[in-house]
């Protein structure tokens, strides 16, 4: 770990004695591997990190052609896209529903709704209110096509897991490590040593090329600028993807971490003027 | 006049006894609905029974259904397996018990060794075992550390007996109802 | 030390309510009543404990207004707090890291009265009050933390109330009694949620009779002696307000990095992921804040004795004032006690460490894969907590010369040769 500020220390510090109780833990482990984990310094790392709002963007693009196809993000409306601190949040719109993004996103998606009339099941585009929807009908069509497995919601899954950003981008680039001697891939399993116990059900979902990123423009200070796209490597999507889904894992972190400068100025001025008025209060007490 | 006082005396005793004691039973007729409200609810007990066909787990492989709210295993064990299972010694085990005591007889009246069902709770505070792990081939409770073995016996850890074997009975060769 | 009240109404308005209900009298005794002039920093916990409870019972009524206590929805109505709901992230989340602050404060109270002897004669109704105040917190907190119905908030929930299990004979039924099924399930959840509830009401009243003992005997010290002359004590406002306040603003820094950068440093990543039966967790270990208590529930290889040995952990400190029969209650005096307790405080840190670290693992290595396991340092380090409470005090009690001891606060704060006269504050 590297600390860029004297805070970013004292935090690193907590965490460490944190962990050093045994609050957290580090990822993966229970076998034994010559993987080595990656710790990348995340641009929403440290107490002034934010996201990187147009990896994010492209992260979206990760998430809704491979991730999606079995994986839900049930807790995530269309409309959260477009809040402030979201990844398609335009200063112009800050009603999301009105967000063009937000709305091209939605009408993406397929709605099962019932038919106001009729009362039958239809399927209509997606509207920026709706959640993004699931992906199996149950649980147990979840399992039937996964073979036995439920692939996870991805909502919340960079806080489900410990170090969770680190984990979901290790796991993406951990396939094709070498299974270890002795142990015993069975069919429908994979080898990932980032997953605890080494076996996933899941096959290795990025290759090189899968995405076509597309140029992402963005509004710096009133100028239009376009970000030309980067080649979609598996380290690319894996980060564009973490960044993706680590503002969906804790989408008010922006807000949280500026709130929280106001509220630790605040509390330090008070301090302060407390103890001047005890100082004041008890300066001809002897105690 | 005081004469008659021991026995006003004691009547007045007797009043007051009764009239704590009416109270009191009237305080606990009171009390047990409220008492009694907290248990199983009739929707609850009314929770069913579940079939499971065992053709469908494959040797090897181990099915978890969910019954009143537990999970149960049904383990379609291997013949390594089984004869783990049936060559312990009694004076071996925390709760000794054989292993075709822990299976059900099929229609046809004999015990068929292949499927293990059970409740897959630990019986040390209820977190579910994880399958093929631990020292004894069985199950392994990733909570406080019980080994149980390939019949579901508990031989190492702070559990104080074997895995449950819920009622289950043979609906026709392969499918149980368990409940 | 409550002297008689010198509060007296100026306005006909104030006399008026005086003669009848005499409350704004106890107010104002209140803030003057007399206080031992030298409390240190340690008994500023007190003023800290009454804030963290309003900010739980404050936060948590809120989050009751958006919560939904049933099986399909409890989960997804906490995403929706933090995700939806105006400011709900702030207040779900100061409501988790309060109660980690709430214990982080309980224990530094604690451990100021085990060291300054404030569970002595005759406080000792005030410390068996805090003992029980103790013992709800904890049933509260366990209670709360089924709420989120994560997979640490399910799996925690089977542990916990599995302890009832053990009860020999009528284990099994008391125990579906209390989850109001077979597992835990939705009637479990909606009970809980009440009791959660009303439990912190019944703190508030506990704190009512704890402070209440306090004033009826007075305040303890750090040099223990109680206050003799007027010189030796301070009106409460304005000598101990403004130190109170100040200690809790700079606690409220601490609180507000936790909560504001670290918020989930003190839970589970486990809780993030809805319950599901059919899984526990590997990892399954409770908040910190109990992670003593479950080393010595791990401490023997039984179900029963386990949770006895736990429960014992607990009761043993309701019976303290009887257990340490030292006549000098403030440890500043006794140098080999002192000794002891600075082992014990060790011990429960160690405690900790055992009880969040999987027991077949080594914790201290001693040569290539050998060492001392946590299951046997836990066990040792249970063995001194027990030894401290029921050997080590009631010995010393009889045993232990103490130092020489100042004859009265005022004494121990101007020297032997003082005089009154520069004692009265200068306001």
């Amino acid at each position: 770990m590297a600390f860029k500020t004297t805070k970013n220390f004292i935090l690193g510090a907590i965490v460490a004695a944190a962990s050093v109780t045994g609050i957290a833990y580090a990822a993966g482990g229970g076998v034994e591997s010559d993987y080595k984990m990656e710790h990348p310094d995340w641009s929403f790392n440290g107490p002034f990190g934010k996201y990187d709002m147009v990896a994010a963007q492209r992260g979206y693009k990760v998430y809704r052609e491979v991730c999606a196809s079995c994986h839900s993000l049930k807790y995530v409306a269309f409309r959260h896209l477009g809040d402030k601190g979201a990844p398609f949040y335009l200063a112009d719109f800050e009603n999301p529903n009105d967000n063009p993004y937000v709305k091209n996103f939605a009408a993406d998606w397929t709605i099962e709704d019932i038919d106001n009339e009729t009362g039958d099941v239809i399927e209509r585009p997606g509207i920026t209110a709706d959640y993004f929807p699931p992906i199996f009908p149950n649980d147990a069509a979840a399992r039937a096509s996964n073979g036995g497995a439920i692939p996870p919601d991805l909502s919340s899954m960079v806080k489900a897991r410990n170090n969770g950003a680190d984990y979901v981008y290790n796991l993406m680039l951990a396939y094709g490590s070498p299974i270890p001697k002795g142990v015993e891939i069975t069919p429908g399993l994979h080898w990932n040593p980032v997953m605890d116990g080494g076996k996933i059900a899941m096959a290795a979902p990025l290759s090189e090329g899968l995405v076509d990123y597309d140029p992402v423009e963005i509004n710096d200070h009133g100028e239009l600028k376009t970000i030309a796209a980067p080649e979609a490597t598996v380290e690319q999507m894996s980060h564009d993807l973490v960044q993706f889904l680590a503002w969906s894992a804790d989408p008010k972190m922006e807000q949280r971490k500026s709130v929280g400068l106001m509220t630790l100025i605040y509390l330090i001025i008070l301090s302060l003027l407390l103890f001047l008025s005890y100082k004041r209060v008890w300066r001809n007490v002897k105690h | 006049m005081s004469e008659n006082q021991p026995e006003d005396g004691s009547k007045r005793d007797f009043i007051f006894l009764a009239t704590g004691a009416v109270t009191a039973a009237g305080a606990a007729a009171v009390g047990w609905p409220l008492v009694a409200q907290m248990g199983k609810a009739a929707d609850t007990l009314a929770a069913g029974s579940i079939e499971i066909d065992l053709s469908k787990v494959a040797e090897g492989q181990q099915l978890k259904m969910l019954w009143r709210g537990k999970p149960v295993f049904v383990r379609h064990r291997t013949p390594k397996e089984i004869a783990e299972a049936e060559s312990v010694d009694m004076a071996d085990l925390k709760d000794p018990e054989t292993d075709d005591a822990r299976l059900v007889a099929g229609p046809n009246g004999a015990v068929d060794p292949k499927y293990l069902v059970m409740v897959g709770v630990c019986t040390h505070f209820g977190c579910v075992p994880v399958g093929e792990q631990g020292d004894y081939d069985g199950w392994y409770c990733p909570c406080h550390g019980s080994h149980y073995d390939t019949s579901g016996r508990i031989r190492k850890g702070p559990a104080p007996t074997n895995m449950v074997i819920p009622p289950y009975s043979f609906v026709n060769e392969t499918v149980i109802k368990v409940g | 030390m409550s002297g008689p009240s010198t509060y007296e109404p100026k306005y006909a308005a104030a006399k008026w309510m005086d003669q009848r209900l005499p409350i704004i009298r106890m107010g104002a005794d209140f803030m003057t009543f007399p206080s031992p002039r030298n409390l240190n920093y340690w008994y500023t916990f007190g003023g800290i404990l009454a804030l963290c409870l309003v900010v739980q019972i404050l936060s948590g009524v809120i989050l009751a207004m958006h919560y939904v206590a049933d099986v399909d929805l409890a989960f997804a109505s906490v995403q929706r707090i933090r995700r939806d709901v105006p400011f709900g992230w702030l207040l779900q989340s100061m409501h988790a890291v309060g109660a980690s602050m709430f214990f982080l404060a309980v224990y530094m109270h604690m451990f100021r009265g085990l060291y300054y002897g404030s569970y002595k004669a005759p406080r000792e109704m005030i410390w068996i009050l805090g003992c029980a105040i103790y013992l709800v917190m904890m049933a509260t907190a366990f209670l709360g933390y089924t709420l989120p119905w994560g997979q640490m908030s399910f799996w925690g929930a089977t542990v916990i109330t599995g302890f009832f299990g053990a009860v020999p004979i009528v284990g099994e039924s008391l125990q579906q009694w209390l989850l109001g099924g077979y597992a835990v399930d939705n009637a479990t959840l909606n009970r809980f949620f009440a009791l959660h509830y009303l439990l912190p009401f019944v703190i508030a009243a506990l704190v009512g009779l704890h402070v209440w003992a306090l004033h009826h005997v007075g305040q303890n010290n750090p040099i223990g002696i109680s206050e003799k002359t007027e010189s030796d004590t301070l009106s409460f406002h304005p000598f101990y307000t403004v130190k109170d306040a100040f200690a809790i603003a700079v606690f409220l820094v601490i609180f507000a990095v936790f909560l504001f950068y670290l918020p989930d440093a003190l839970g589970h990543a486990d809780n993030y992921i809805e319950a599901d039966a059919m899984k526990t967790p590997a990892h399954i270990v409770p908040e910190w804040y109990f992670l003593p208590f479950y080393a010595i529930l791990r401490a023997v290889p039984s179900k029963l004795f386990g949770i006895l040995l736990m429960l014992g952990a607990i009761v043993v400190l309701f019976v303290l004032p009887w257990l340490d029969t030292h006549k000098v209650r403030s440890m500043r005096f006794r140098p080999v006690a002192r000794w002891f307790f600075i082992l014990f405080i060790v011990m429960c840190f160690i405690l900790g460490w055992c009880g969040a670290g999987v027991p077949d693992d080594i914790a201290i290595p001693l040569g290539k894969d050998a060492g001392i396991t946590f299951y046997r340092l836990g066990q040792a380090a249970t063995v001194y907590y027990f030894a401290y409470f029921l050997v080590i005090l009631p010995i010393l009690g009889l045993v232990e010369t103490p130092k020489k001891r100042p004859d009265s606060i005022t004494k121990a704060v101007l020297g032997e040769n003082h005089s009154t006269a520069g004692l009265a504050p200068a306001e």
